[in-house]
């Protein structure tokens, strides 16, 4: 989220499209209704009429995964008709940037699409800015790079710093701005009723609700979740949305934003620790042996050239130091060939590829059932049954732990007699057995203090690592094998004085240290690229920051729990930003971007009811935490330190407006309506799902060219056999795979049985009664389930034809007290063109009644 | 003199409101008179704050624990996201621990949690209850094994890479931050490419 949970009670419109909140997501209706006691207005777009729906002031339905038409549809609207925001989308955006003659679009293809060595990919040089100079930066001493050249730090070769050609008029056919006009033209109202199936009329209304918060005064914010991410296109949805609200100008501002409604207690922090293929801790890209061989050409290519990420050597360099302590130093490159280099895709779909194929031998699932949440878990499970080996760590028996003993294949007979996959299966310590900090969607990471012990020989995940590090590093001190360095040489100085994983000390790697004395550092303007500091996650530096307490999570900046409704400095408060209750990344912003809550001439807030940050002649008055550099510390000449005043408080002068930028996490210093970085195009464009019951209206390219797609395990349908349009979706009383929630057994009792919902007149076409038993198939698989009868699912005209949509939650599995058949049967093995993440929204199926 | 704290006040305030519409549905004050002899459940409780396991809203909780054993759970008034307020699946986090016996109505640990790490043989029929000494040398073992095997220093055109493609490793979301970076700096140290988490799908 760029905003946080608290912040929805600000906002004058909030639309919920891609997530089911009030179900899901529960606490949230508490803020959203106190903005609507104010007046504001709450609406649902959604392929059912959900539990939110029902307590919304409006709802809309549409078809499964057509997001990006919807999302179109409103872009256009906003600029035929000159309701986008025009100051903000002039100063704080791309709109002018001027555009690369090769850039062009025809037929839903972008230019430089490449099929060469069974490759095929865009080649996104050609969607590039027009260049105006270049500039070198500046390194000399007491400049702002002189870090880049100083002692210690290892040798890169600068980026240059490119200035983009403008046209402030927004009138160049080449610029920014009118290409987007002309990209979005074709999203018509009759386009948007065409391939999402809202009347015009009712689309109007959206339209008009959502252009009413491009004023400065008012803002909207969009709540989504996996309903948009997870399509083969998942991310250009979200880059629709992040296009719209820039139009709209409520980027940055209070009760604006993109609101990622994310999925486990601690998603944001698994995420931002890198516990993924392609980036390291604090979003660094994982090095790959193509680009990046060596520490400098690591930073060559990845140190940005303006804004905060220009100083990504530094955390790259801390996160290693961190690693391999005194064994990192600058002479070995601070053992950056330690890390391993990719050389291709490993994400979660490839996993189970690679496992099939028999390249993957062994696996670890640390509170993971890919048995059930995975796509295609009929594939899933005939791969794992070629593992070697397979450790599970968790609180219950789970249905991947437990594989071997269900059906590969749902439907069909347990064999494992003939499953060679030896199984571990350890008891971990659950979250009130155990303390640390958990970080939830609004970027807050709170601390959760041990409440009991846990049962019988239960030990907590830090453990189990200690545990596991060691016997590693004593089978490597026996035979070294190919390369035991990265592993002898690791530092896990996070044991107390009994031998015990004491988070606290986790805390302090993950805060950042002063590797001279183990001193803690205040926050991330502390990290050095010369080795002389020490930080696994350089967003969360900060967090742990007390030396004065330092055994004491509550006297740390997480642990803090002030719920008084205040002010960071100089103004009224009362914005429900909750500065001092827990700590949000980075920096303890809460609202990401915020410098865009103001003019960028004057720093005068545009909304002068919801001011997050001003500026007042010689600083910025502060509701929350700049997003800016909004000060610089005053030198003591003689002392060579920051100067202090009589009552030995650092002084700090206020940097003036011109010196603010907006954006800064991006190195053109402003939102991009533009992305020329993403795979699939630097504008989103509407493709079907790889199984759909039409074809693409929009264009003659029906899917999106650039997705992950492994056909052969996928076994994609046909619409004239599997004429159903699926998809899946989640209950309050259950959770995820339902691991834990159906070993509840107060939530088992209350929702105890998988189902199906489908409209009455699918019903009607097929015979079949409202609990009845129902067999929903494909070509991937079939699953016996209960029949939910609704007049919540209804079918659309699409383009003129009737689609029938279903779905189902997906929270069973064959282990637990409450059991059922899972949807994961039904998925296929093609992912998103950024984040692989699979299409698990949209599959086509068909359904029989049983007996 | 006894002080009534905020959390009190909500604490005295939500059972008399129980009560009351407990005893107006079903009209029978006997029912109330003989509910008001019991004490407090958490009367003698210790206390501590934390914030629920499930979606990522970032509730808060507070534990109530006597002799050791969890014996209420509930939402923490005093947190600005929910201001006490759980939903279904929040107030379950009870059971992650605690159940009540359907047949005695005692409150015992849930039957289902893991005690005792289980080892299944290959072509195994059935779980056996092993040592954790003996599963951690076994699986660090495995994982010599098998990282060696297949482990690439460079590739052919002299790259340092230092990989294993043999292993993958999944899950995260469910831990805490410290044990989140601690995961990933193990798996960077294996060598392990096919790390991923709840996050891919």
């Amino acid at each position: 989220m760029t905003n946080h949970w608290n912040d929805m009670a600000n906002s004058d419109v909030i639309v919920c499209c891609g997530a089911n909140n009030a179900e899901n997501h529960p606490a949230s209706m508490r803020h959203i209704n106190i903005a609507r006691e104010r007046g504001a207005k709450f609406i649902v777009i959604d392929p059912r009429y959900t539990r939110t729906a029902s307590v919304a002031d409006a709802y809309y339905p549409m078809r499964v995964g057509t997001d990006i038409t919807l999302f179109g549809g409103l872009i256009n609207y906003l600029l035929q008709n000159d309701l986008y925001n025009k100051d903000y989308v002039l100063n704080w955006s791309n709109a002018s940037y001027l555009i690369s003659d090769t850039f062009s679009f025809e037929d839903g293809m972008f230019s430089g699409w490449t099929e060469a060595d069974g490759k095929k990919s865009y080649d996104k040089t050609q969607w590039s800015y027009q260049v105006e100079s270049e500039t070198e930066w500046d390194t000399s001493a007491g400049a702002p790079y002189a870090w880049a050249k100083g002692a210690g730090v290892p040798e890169f070769t600068p980026p240059k710093v490119k200035v983009i050609k403008k046209d402030p008029t927004l009138e160049d056919p080449r610029c920014v701005f009118q290409l987007l006009k002309k990209h979005f033209g074709r999203y018509t109202s009759e386009a948007v009723e065409q391939v999402v199936g809202i009347s015009q009329a009712d689309f109007k209304e959206v339209c008009e609700l959502v252009a009413s918060t491009s004023s400065d005064d008012k803002s909207l914010v969009w709540l989504y979740a996996m309903g948009i991410t997870q399509h083969t296109y998942g991310s250009q949805n979200i880059r629709g949305l992040s296009i719209l609200q820039t139009l709209l100008g409520n980027m940055g501002v209070a009760g604006g934003g993109v609101a990622a409604l994310r999925g486990e207690s601690n998603v944001q922090g698994s995420t931002d620790f890198g516990l993924l293929f392609d980036t390291l801790p604090g979003y660094l890209a994982s090095p790959t042996e193509a680009i990046h061989p060596t520490l400098r050409a690591y930073n060559e290519t990845e140190t940005i050239h303006s804004g905060y990420w220009s100083n990504k050597p530094k955390f790259l360099v801390s996160l290693l130091k961190e690693y391999w302590g005194d064994h990192a130093t600058v002479e070995n490159d601070f053992c950056y060939d330690y890390l391993p280099k990719r050389d291709g895709n490993y994400s979660f779909l490839s996993i189970f590829e690679g496992m099939d194929k028999g390249q993957v031998k062994g696996m670890f699932c640390w509170g993971m059932n890919p048995a059930v949440g995975g796509a295609n878990v009929n594939f899933e499970r005939s791969a794992m049954a070629k593992l070697d080996w397979l450790v599970c760590i968790d609180l219950f028996e789970t249905d991947t732990a437990a594989f071997w003993e269900n059906p590969l294949v749902e439907g069909e007979k347990a064999q494992p007699e003939n499953i060679n996959t030896e199984v571990f299966m350890l008891p971990a310590k659950a979250h009130l057995e155990k303390q640390g900090t958990v970080s939830n969607s609004g970027r807050w990471l709170q601390w959760r203090y041990k409440a009991t012990e846990g049962p019988g020989e239960a030990r907590d995940d830090g453990e189990i690592m200690t545990l596991l590090i060691h016997a590693l590093q004593e089978e490597y001190k026996k035979d070294p094998g190919p390369f035991a360095d990265p592993i002898l040489n690791l530092t896990w100085d996070y044991l107390d004085e009994h031998g015990e994983f004491d988070v606290r000390l986790a805390a302090r790697a993950i805060n950042g240290y002063s590797t001279a004395d183990k001193s803690l550092l205040l926050n991330l303007s502390k990290l050095q690229a010369d080795g002389s500091t020490a930080c696994i996650c350089w967003i969360l530096s900060g967090y742990y920051n007390n030396n004065d307490a330092f055994d004491d999570p509550t006297a740390q900046p997480c642990g803090a729990r002030d719920d008084s409704d205040q002010t960071v400095a100089g103004l009224q408060g009362g914005l429900r930003q909750y500065p001092q209750w827990a700590w949000s990344w980075p920096m303890n912003r809460r609202i990401i971007y915020n410098r865009a809550s103001t003019f960028k001439d004057t720093g005068k807030p545009r909304n002068s009811d919801r001011v997050l940050v001003s500026w007042n002649g010689s600083n910025w008055d502060r509701n929350d935490v700049p997003d800016f550099g909004f000060q610089t510390a005053v030198m003591d000449p003689t002392t060579g330190q920051q100067a202090v005043d009589a009552e030995g408080k650092p002084i700090n002068v206020g940097n003036a407006p011109e010196k603010c930028p907006g954006f800064f996490m991006t190195g053109e210093l402003v939102a991009r309506l533009y992305a020329p970085g993403m795979n699939d195009g630097p504008f989103p464009e509407h493709y079907e799902p790889m199984e759909s019951p039409v074809d693409n209206v929009l264009s003659g390219t029906q899917n999106n060219p650039a997705a992950l797609v492994f056909a052969e395990s996928s076994k994609f349908g046909s619409r004239d056999k599997y004429p159903i349009l699926c998809t899946t979706w989640r209950v309050v009383e259950h959770w995820q795979t339902g691991a834990m929630t159906r070993n509840a057994p107060w939530l088992a009792e209350i929702m105890p049985h998988m189902f199906v919902e489908i409209s009455e007149e699918l019903a009607g076409e097929h015979g079949i009664n409202n609990g009845d038993k129902v067999e929903v198939f494909n070509d991937r698989g079939k699953i016996e389930v209960y029949a939910l009868v609704t007049k919540r699912v209804k079918p659309l005209t699409i383009d003129g034809k009737t689609v029938h949509q279903i779905g189902m939650p997906w929270h069973w599995g064959r282990k637990g007290m409450a059991t059922g058949a899972p949807a994961n049967v039904l998925t296929y093995n093609a992912g998103d063109a950024n984040t692989f993440i699979p299409e698990s929204k949209a599959f086509l199926v068909d359904i029989r009644k049983v007996g | 003199m006894y002080e009534v704290t905020r959390r009190d006040f909500f604490r005295v305030l939500g059972t008399a409101f129980a009560a009351s519409s407990l005893a107006s549905l079903s009209g029978t004050a006997p029912g109330f008179a003989a509910e008001t002899d019991l004490s407090y459940r958490i009367k003698d409780a210790k206390e501590s704050t934390s914030i629920c396991c499930f979606c990522s809203v970032g509730c808060g909780g507070i534990a109530s624990v006597v002799d050791g054993k969890m014996v209420a759970f509930e939402g923490d008034p005093d947190h600005p996201v929910n201001r006490g307020g759980m939903c279904s699946k929040g107030v379950s986090q009870f059971n992650m621990l605690n159940v009540y016996d359907p047949e005695t109505g005692e409150l015992t640990p849930n039957p289902n949690r893991l005690q005792k790490p289980m080892y299944r043989a290959a072509g195994g029929t059935k779980w056996e209850e092993v040592e954790w000494d003996w599963a951690i040398e076994k699986i660090a073992a495995k994982v010599k094994e098998t990282r060696d095997a297949t482990f690439e220093t460079k590739t052919a055109d002299g790259v340092t890479v230092n990989r294993t493609k043999a292993i993958a490793q999944l899950g995260g979301a469910g831990l805490d931050n410290e044990e989140c970076a601690a995961l990933s700096k193990l798996a960077r140290a294996m060598g392990i490419l096919y790390l991923e988490h709840q996050a891919r799908i």
